[in-house]
């Protein structure tokens, strides 16, 4: 069984005459541990189909399996215990009141996870904050260090899948590689699967299998990394992609 | 003032926060200057790229504080001048886009009314003049359908919208100095290129001088002119951004080595072993 299944999804904001389709007739699916990648023009509805998933958005068409349960209006507890996501923007999605050690005890608290204590030592390891980060404010880390306890937050209680919306975009070169290599290890160790949303082709390539290439809320061709690394894209805006794809100087 | 006198004169800046545990030193004793010049200052999270950009117009927030023995834009000492004259220079002649953009955009307030209020505190526009410059700057950072974009609120835009957005309401006003704070990392790589190229323009038509902060390393070599590599508050390393390629540090190295690449794919990537030795460094002066 796939871990999601998405068929015809259409995703919409506002009414009448004001209404604009941010997701337009979209279908995927992500197999059991694997990871898909998102990429596309900005504004192309890609954090609007995690968010979609994640039950963040109500107006929406189409069929969601994720994890078992068919989704509708609502989602259950149960889901946000198996499906977490990382948002874009590290800033919104802490509480500017909240310290690290609350957002993580609570966000364990919520899902009857035991022994906290530890847990939130060894999770601030794993996303490379030491202990003297953990009574600190969300003004008092930079953006970097904010989206490792994001990050920190969704690992928590054990999802089986996790939705990713651009997790490394704010984090320095090294800080990505190290976040990279934890969401490979947790991966493995754990069998999660991911769909992550990236600008960054050679992001999306070392931690993807499969790549949904979008433009004006369409998937306009859905590609294996492999194809896209031998520059075998079929649409032409896939091909513009990698054209101007920065690519290493070294 | 001389022309050729730099746009920003920084001597041995220092920013320090009075933290429950002690002083932290974000920025130690770092010296820079700015021409008409792309300048792209990187460096790891936490280095105290930020904090630089922000000291220069002074908007570190209480407990932080700014010490330097110079701190001027064009000739005018900025740790002296009156908050009144700090209002006139901050999105004036100096715009500042900053990393965290829906942050900075005002949630309660459309795109369109920030954009016209910004140009207005800086012009004497009528209203419709402003609004006719908005969509002419929003459609320049390619914003499809500028008409709706100005009538959306900042949480009903996208990462990348809401950066253009920043974008263009710092351009709007043609500032002298732009401090632009890790201004495409949300985009994707054409619309990056399309706002790399407007803020290019400005430096080569306008002379403007732009301090560009990023962590993408490869994009700064590519789109500055000279480099700036911090850590731990200050500068290890500096050099012409088509020299990054051949840099020494083990630090800028290891950031080199860290970047994952489509094209030629690892197991696992590099991460920085990191020698207690480069914080004790002394700072190297990146004046010109
Ligand atoms: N709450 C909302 N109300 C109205 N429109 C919205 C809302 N949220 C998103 N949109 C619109 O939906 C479209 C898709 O946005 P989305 O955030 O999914 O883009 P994206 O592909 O993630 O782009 P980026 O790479 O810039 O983050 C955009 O045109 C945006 O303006
Ligand atoms: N209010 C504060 N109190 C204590 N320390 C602070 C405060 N604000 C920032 N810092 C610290 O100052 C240091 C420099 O922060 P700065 O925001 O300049 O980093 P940066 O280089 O821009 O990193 P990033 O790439 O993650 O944005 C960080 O270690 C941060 O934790
Ligand atoms: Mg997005
Ligand atoms: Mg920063």
């Amino acid at each position: 069984m796939s871990a999601i299944d998405i068929r015809n999804l259409t995703v919409w904001f506002g009414h009448g005459a004001d209404r604009a389709d941010a997701v337009r007739d979209v279908s995927f699916e992500v197999a059991d541990g694997e990871s898909f990648g998102l990429v596309g023009e900005s504004g192309s509805g890609k954090s609007t189909i995690l968010r979609a998933i994640a039950g963040l958005v109500p107006t929406w068409s189409g069929q969601m399996t994720v994890a078992g349960e068919t989704l509708g209006p609502k989602r259950s507890k149960s889901f946000y215990r198996k499906v977490q996501m990382v948002f874009q923007d590290p800033y919104a999605s802490l509480h500017p009141r909240h310290t690290v050690d609350r957002v993580l005890s609570e966000a364990m608290q919520l899902h009857g996870v035991r022994d906290i204590d530890t847990r939130i030592g060894r999770l601030l390891d794993d996303v490379g904050l030491g202990p003297g980060f953990r009574f600190r404010y969300p003004h008092q880390l930079s953006g970097g260090q904010r989206q490792r306890v994001a990050i920190a937050r969704a690992l928590a209680c054990d999802p089986a899948i996790v939705l990713l919306d651009e997790p490394t975009s704010a984090l320095d070169v090294s800080v990505q590689a190290e976040i990279l290599n934890l969401l490979t290890d947790l991966r493995q160790e754990h069998k999660l699967t991911y769909v992550m949303v990236s600008h960054d082709l050679g992001v999306v390539g070392h931690l993807c299998e499969r790549i949904g290439v979008m433009q004006e809320g369409r998937f306009v061709e859905v590609l294996s990394v492999e194809a896209m690394r031998r520059q075998q894209a079929e649409a032409p805006y896939t091909r513009h992609l990698l054209e101007s794809s920065i690519n290493s100087i070294r | 003032m001389t022309d050729d006198a730099p746009l920003l004169d920084v001597e041995n800046l220092w920013v320090r926060f009075q933290t429950r545990t002690g002083v932290f030193d974000a920025v130690r004793g770092i010296s820079f200057t700015l021409g008409r010049e792309r300048l792209g200052i990187v460096g790891e999270s936490g280095s105290g790229k930020s904090m630089t950009g922000r000291a220069v117009l002074r908007l570190i927030r209480p407990p932080g504080e700014i010490e330097a023995d110079r701190l001027q834009i064009h000739g005018e000492d900025v740790l002296t001048a009156s908050e009144k004259r700090m209002r006139q220079l901050r999105g004036g002649r100096v715009s500042m886009i900053m990393q965290d953009p829906k942050f900075s955009l005002n949630p309660v307030m459309t795109v369109g009314q920030q954009l016209v209020e910004a140009l207005r505190a800086h012009e004497p526009v009528s209203r419709a003049e402003a609004r006719k410059r908005a969509l002419a700057t929003l459609d320049e950072v390619a914003i499809r359908d500028p008409e709706r974009v100005l009538n959306l609120y900042p949480h009903e835009v996208s990462g990348g919208m809401g950066q253009r957005i920043m974008i263009a309401m710092m351009l709007l006003p043609d500032p002298e100095i732009l401090i632009a704070d890790e201004p495409t990392s949300a985009l994707d790589v054409s619309v990056q290129l399309q706002v790399l190229d407007i803020m290019d323009k400005l430096v080569r038509e306008r002379g403007m001088g732009l301090m560009f902060i990023s962590h993408d390393l490869n994009l700064v070599a590519k789109f500055c002119d000279r480099i700036v590599i911090m850590y731990a508050g200050r500068i290890v390393e500096t050099c012409k951004a088509s020299e990054l390629r051949h840099a020494r540090h083990p630090y800028t190295l290891g950031l080199l080595n860290s970047v994952p690449d489509l094209e030629h794919p690892r197991d696992r990537l590099e991460v920085l072993q990191r020698d207690p030795a480069w914080r004790e460094a002394p700072s190297v002066s990146a004046r010109q």
